[in-house]
């Protein structure tokens, strides 16, 4: 793990508000998220559907999608804030400094262009490709670094499984050693077997480029293993954010628990525990914490005031008005 | 009707016998063929009802023997019995019965609803084929009674258009539909794999419920191993339409013998960072599997093969008296 004491922010994300104008009320997608993410850690944004967690990503990309806005804050990637960026700097800053691993790689190559060819399109728009040779050699590297065969190269998508699919779009994504990629739920629609092998090319790219991450996904057990820190979500508001092992040893908001109890597990038998209620309706939330109404410990404060997101012990904090406080097996 | 005669005490309540399944091999698909089931046996007993998982990843040919319980997938070879009748050469009026006592939950609550009916259309129509119920009363009492066996108000869910809906809303509406009929047998494809995190265990739970309370057995697809564990008495591993493992699921999950079983415990990410993922790697998934016909079609990414796995596919063996099997040169004696 990255030690956060020394490591630089390489993000910095900051009151980011976005609202899709769907109605005369806007719905509020994301709520005054703030987080850093620092050099070379792999930052988990994790939540149920709708909590927000792709449409922050999405947003720090400025790749948001009418009706969708961003209605406020900032995102500072290297030095620069993304939201200030003109259309033609934003098109040079994208890919060199920030990019993205899509959610279905299945669609997002060219079926008509061999990979070879897709890559170094990729790096040729964005980087001085350094002439033919040292372009076929960093493509050799990319692919390699992937956990790719070599002759990957001369292939059009149909010919690769999801997986070599996905492994070609996170070559894709680094190829220009950007300081920041987000991966918006990689794996999601992969096998186990194969969302194991794209997992490591993920661990490797952080590994031998240190690249640092934003990991988008609702599989806490993916998150226990690929991240370094958990930011979860719920209802457009980070709700608690912390160190990995911290936050499954010791969650401190009642959400994060259930989140974490109601993944299954393969080697003990637990009787189900059912949480009643389920996504809230980002339409139509309920004043105070949104999370309020399916929440065992709720009280009465709870209903009336929206909790902030504080600290609460060394490099944990949550928005809760009750957070756990059994906190002696850390 | 099942004639007393045929039926006695031991007659399991589904059967699936030597099912083969081979799609393609036609002009379209330029001679390729996809064995998406490989001499398939298994069975269900009638009591207690059980629940019982086939589990596999993408193209284990786990949904096409759903299809073939369910009869919309015609077997190249085999036979699906239901209370010892084939369903294939059942009459009228066996086949009446069997649709009744056969009920399915499919995977994606958002596809399976004709967005121009109210919600109520979806019970009335199945009353209305089916006479479960006299008289409009009867009827409505019927399904006020099976949406709150599933946790929902009638009030929250009839008179509604599906866009009203919460996909759990949706999924659930399915289910009161599916054991309103009273069945004996529910296939559930995948009934979990759309869902988040807090209505899966809502529906898992319904679906222990309904077999503890409602004696439903079920036959649960699914490429969760891990919800498996949780809700299932039984469990088959699939894969390309192989039946590599089966038995109860204590067994096979907790003393996993065939390597691909292995594999697949051993690739889920486990929701501890203590518990380390291990530094095995799988194999790659680039190779063309479906070339070995005859073999063991895990022979290419089996860690370890032997020279005799390509030559033919390994017979199912008993490894104790529990039921549980293996399909493995390894433990062939």
């Amino acid at each position: 793990m990255s030690n956060r004491t020394t490591a630089a922010a390489v993000c910095e994300v900051r009151n980011l508000t976005v609202h899709y104008d769907v109605s005369a009320t806007p719905v509020v997608a994301a709520n005054e998220v703030s987080f850093d993410v620092y050099e070379g850690e792999t930052l988990g944004l994790v939540g149920e559907s709708g909590c927000g967690k792709s449409t922050t990503a999405m947003a720090m990309l400025r790749l948001l999608q009418t009706p969708g806005r961003v209605a406020g804050g900032s995102v500072n990637i290297a030095g620069v804030d993304i939201m200030r960026l003109r259309p033609a700097a934003l098109r040079d800053f994208r890919w060199r400094n920030i990019a993205l691993i899509p959610q279905g790689a299945m669609n997002a190559l060219n079926p008509v262009m061999r990979i070879e060819k897709q890559l170094a399109d990729a790096i040729a728009a964005h980087a001085d490709t350094g002439g033919r040779q040292a372009l076929r050699a960093r493509i050799g590297e990319l692919l390699e670094m992937v956990g790719l065969p070599a002759d990957v190269r001369r292939l059009y998508p149909h010919e690769l499984s999801g997986g070599m699919k996905q492994r070609v779009c996170v070559a894709m994504a680094v190829a220009l050693n950007p300081p920041l990629v987000i991966a918006d739920e990689p794996t999601s629609a992969l096998d186990v077997v194969v969302q194991r092998l794209v997992a490591q090319s993920l661990i490797r790219i952080k590994e031998t480029l240190g690249i640092a991450m934003v990991l988008i996904g609702h599989d806490m057990g993916l998150m226990a293993q690929l991240t370094d820190r958990v930011a979860v979500m719920y209802a457009g508001r980070i709700m608690e954010i912390a160190p990995t092992d911290i936050l499954f040893k010791a969650p401190l908001h009642p959400y994060t628990q259930q989140l974490i109890d109601s993944v299954p597990s393969i080697r003990v038998k637990k009787p189900l525990r059912v949480f009643p209620g389920g996504p809230p309706d980002l339409r139509n939330l309920p004043p105070g914490c949104p999370f309020e109404p399916r929440c065992p410990k709720a009280i009465t404060i709870c209903r009336g005031e929206t909790p902030a997101l504080k600290a609460c012990g060394e490099k944990q904090y949550a928005a809760c008005h009750v957070p756990n406080t059994n906190r002696n097996n850390i | 009707m099942t004639t007393a005669s045929e039926k006695t005490a031991n007659t399991p309540l589904l059967e699936v016998r030597d099912a083969v399944k081979v799609y393609g091999g036609g002009f379209l698909s330029g001679g390729r063929r996809v064995h998406a089931l490989r001499e398939v046996s298994l069975s269900l007993d009638a009591t207690p009802a059980r629940i019982t998982a086939v589990a596999g990843e993408s193209g284990s040919g786990k949904s096409t023997l759903a299809g073939a319980v369910l009869g919309f997938v015609q077997l190249d070879a085999g036979h699906v019995l239901f209370e010892g009748q084939d369903v294939a050469a059942m009459s009228r009026n066996q086949r009446f019965n069997y649709r009744r006592s056969v009920q399915a939950i499919f995977q994606d609550p958002y596809a399976v609803f004709n967005p121009f009916f109210h919600t109520d259309h979806l019970f009335n129509l199945v009353m209305r084929r089916f006479g479960i119920a006299k008289g409009r009363k009867a009827a409505r009492a019927r399904i006020v009674e099976a949406l709150e066996t599933v946790g929902l108000r009638s009030d929250d869910v009839l008179g509604k258009h599906p866009h009203q809906l919460s996909g759990g809303q949706r999924q659930r509406i399915m289910i009161a539909r599916a054991c309103m009929m009273a069945p004996k047998l529910i296939v559930a494809d995948e009934p979990v794999s759309m869902v988040d995190a807090s209505l899966r265990s809502t529906i898992l739970d319904i679906m222990l419920r309904l077999r503890d309370d409602n004696n439903i057995s079920f036959l649960y697809i699914t490429h969760d191993l891990s919800t498996a564990y949780q809700i299932c008495d039984d469990i088959h591993i699939f894969y390309q339409g192989a039946q590599v493992e089966s038995g109860p699921v204590d067994a096979v999950l907790g003393n996993a013998k065939h390597p691909y079983t292995q594999l697949l415990i051993a690739s889920i990410p486990e929701p501890d960072p203590t518990r380390g993922w291990g530094t095995q790697l799988p194999p790659d998934d680039e190779n063309n599997d479906r070339d070995i016909i005859n073999g063991c079609p895990f022979y290419p990414r089996c860690p370890k093969r032997m020279e005799q796995c390509v030559a033919h596919l390994p017979a199912r063996v008993s490894l104790d008296d529990t039921g549980h099997q293996v399909a493995c040169h390894l433990f062939v004696k």
